[in-house]
């Protein structure tokens, strides 16, 4: 063997191969872990269901089926959760990138006097909360109980993306702005012309958080939104859950009405509709990936 | 042409130079943005009224009497209390104690060598933070399920006994610990994998240089650099001892594991929405947000003793 290749070799010592192979070998034990459940979940509402109780299914779809997607897309509101859930993550999601990015632009320029105090006020949100009742009891003053308005409107300050967006702009070079300000454009001007294109990188790293928070929210509709026509995915697959619990309940009681008239397949519904809850995140997800990382990358988290 | 807008004049201040050299439209932007922030944050601090009278839902405020103190009194009188704090304190106690875990993870997904195993690694880890609790909920209830769940049909056709952590009280907290870990680890982990690929790449060739290997090296310069970044972290968490959020433990409650899963904000929860004691829930809830705050002020104060440095 050439010097240069024995050397390199002998980087390689046994307890290199040890290390590696322990590494790898844990690595794919997590990844497994992390998988698994969610396959296992799909595998569940892709097969006969009476041979998902005998518990036939582990690792292959038993008597493939798509039959319980084809029953749960046509099932009762479930469509229009869906598009009420579509268009809370659109709509909240621009209206949020759009002021939150606004807010950290005003917040980066010295000429407002009085942006210490806008940070600091809306960082301070982050860690402490007016608590669960007083939230209930004013939005419910404020016109929000079973409105769609209560789904965009107060997510429009992000907090945690301010501070993303605030980092970022502060690292963008002065040069840019300043010839803008010297052609005489506004602040706002410069804002909607040149800042935000920059800020894109950013701001697609927001708008994957902030879309998959739409997405999953569920406090807000549990609380304050009893109107079926309001109702999202997240709190139709919970409605899902108790009516299933219900039933259960009841026939151990020895009353078997709500069995009866509930779907046999306990689990293939659940899982199906819960798949149908993920399906857009776990759609979306790879490519979205790239983003918050990146976002993450710029944002730089404190020290 | 010189811009009019720009012109200052000696001797304006205030509102006359807000107007002349434009700033008025930073103003107006900072105010609209803000009055979000005041609106939908600091307006419902307003309903902390509520736990200084006898509030009932749709009675007028003259009907309704001032008690003073007496919700809190009862508050922390109430003897379902310290069951809820030690409950919330053990899950916040472990959930610090797992802090540590993705760092570790980080550390050892940097050591690979293989790319694009280590970036399927990372998409798939990361993939359960995306995950709603109440998905959560599902899949290890569908996966768990002692009949016909695999993990039972594998532990049965392995003659052990199977197992069912949703519905076992002695496991409660470390089971959602568990759970804590699996949708958050792989998240934390790319944030730590982030800052370690901030690290000056020359200080791994003089490490070798100076003869050390993988683990000197990883306790000597990858470990030191995470510990800002886990340091920050590690505080906050304990700023947020009291606040172990609620979908988590809203979907796993059941009567088996009520006397334990039962934290301070499903508590708060179960006070003002199932039982309707408004005020009550209201004044437990002031005293979790003060209490937290406090939390938080000493945590920063120790990271300044410490680190000199304030996380905030």
């Amino acid at each position: 063997m050439s010097i240069e290749k024995s050397r390199a070799w002998r980087r390689y010592r046994a307890s290199d191969w040890v290390f590696q192979a322990l590494n790898y070998t844990f690595a794919a034990a997590v990844l497994i872990a992390c998988l698994y459940p969610l396959y296992y979940l799909i595998l569940v509402a892709v097969s006969d269901s009476a041979a998902v109780n005998r518990g036939e299914v582990r690792l292959i779809p038993v008597g493939f089926t798509l039959q319980y997607f084809r029953d749960i897309l046509t099932m009762d509101g479930m469509g229009h959760a869906f598009f009420i859930s579509a268009a809370r993550t659109v709509l909240g999601t621009l209206i949020t990138l759009a002021f939150t990015s606004m807010f950290a632009y005003t917040v980066t320029k010295p000429a407002l006097r009085l942006r210490k105090a806008f940070y600091r006020l809306t960082v301070f949100t982050m860690y402490a909360s007016a608590g669960l009742i007083p939230w209930v009891v004013v939005y419910t003053r404020l016109g929000l109980k079973n409105s769609f308005l209560l789904y965009i409107l107060p997510g429009a300050i992000y907090p945690f993306g301010m501070v993303l967006i605030k980092t970022y702009i502060e690292q963008l070079p002065d040069a840019v702005e300043e010839a803008a300000r010297v052609d005489g454009a506004g602040y706002f001007a410069t804002y909607t012309r040149i800042v935000l294109p920059l800020c894109l990188p950013v701001l697609a790293a927001l708008a994957v958080f902030t879309s998959v928070g739409q997405w999953n929210s569920f406090q807000d509709n549990f609380f304050l939104v009893q109107s079926e026509k309001l109702r999202t995915v997240q709190m139709y697959l919970y409605d899902i859950l108790k009516r299933a619990e219900a039933a259960a309940a009841n026939a151990r009681r020895g009353d078997m009405t709500m069995v009866l008239t509930a779907p046999p397949n306990a689990f293939t519904v659940k899982a199906t509709t819960a798949i149908v809850t993920i399906l857009p995140i776990l759609a979306v997800y790879p490519f979205l990936q790239r983003f918050f990382v990146k976002g993450i990358l710029l944002g730089a988290v404190k020290g | 042409m010189i811009d009019k807008k720009r012109r200052l004049h000696a001797g304006q201040r205030g509102l006359a130079r807000m107007l002349t050299d434009g700033s008025y439209s930073l103003y107006i932007m900072g105010f609209v943005c803000f009055a979000f922030v005041l609106v939908f944050s600091y307006l419902p601090l307003a309903g902390w009224i509520l736990s200084f009278f006898d509030y009932m839902p749709g009675y007028s405020w003259e009907n309704m009497g001032f008690v003073g103190l007496k919700w809190f009194r009862l508050a922390v009188s109430q003897p379902a209390l310290p069951r809820v704090l030690r409950n919330t304190l053990m899950m916040s106690g472990m959930g610090l104690l797992v802090t540590p875990v993705p760092v570790a993870f980080a550390i050892l997904l940097s050591e690979m060598r293989n790319e694009g195993f280590k970036r399927i690694v990372q998409t798939v880890t990361t993939f359960p933070n995306f995950i709603g609790w109440i998905m959560v909920y599902v899949i290890f209830f569908t996966l768990f399920s002692p009949t016909s769940g695999a993990i039972n049909q594998i532990l049965r056709s392995l003659c052990l006994s199977t197992v069912d952590p949703i519905g076992n009280e002695r496991i409660v907290w470390s089971f959602q610990t568990l759970l804590g870990l699996w949708k958050g680890m792989g998240y934390s982990a790319v944030v730590y994998l982030a800052t370690l690929s901030g690290i000056d790449p020359e200080l791994y060739d003089a490490a070798d240089v100076d003869g050390a290997g993988r683990f000197a090296k990883m306790i000597h310069i990858k470990i030191p650099g995470l510990y800002p970044t886990f340091f920050v972290l590690f505080i906050l968490n304990i700023g947020n001892l009291l606040n172990n959020g609620f979908e988590q433990y809203l979907f796993f409650y059941n009567g088996i594991v009520a006397q334990k899963i039962e934290v301070l904000d499903y508590y708060v929860y179960q006070l003002g929405i199932v039982t309707a004691n408004y005020s009550l829930s209201t004044a437990v809830g002031m005293l979790k947000s003060v209490i937290g705050i406090l939390l938080l002020s000493a945590a920063n104060l120790l990271s300044k003793k410490a680190r000199g440095e304030s996380v905030l």
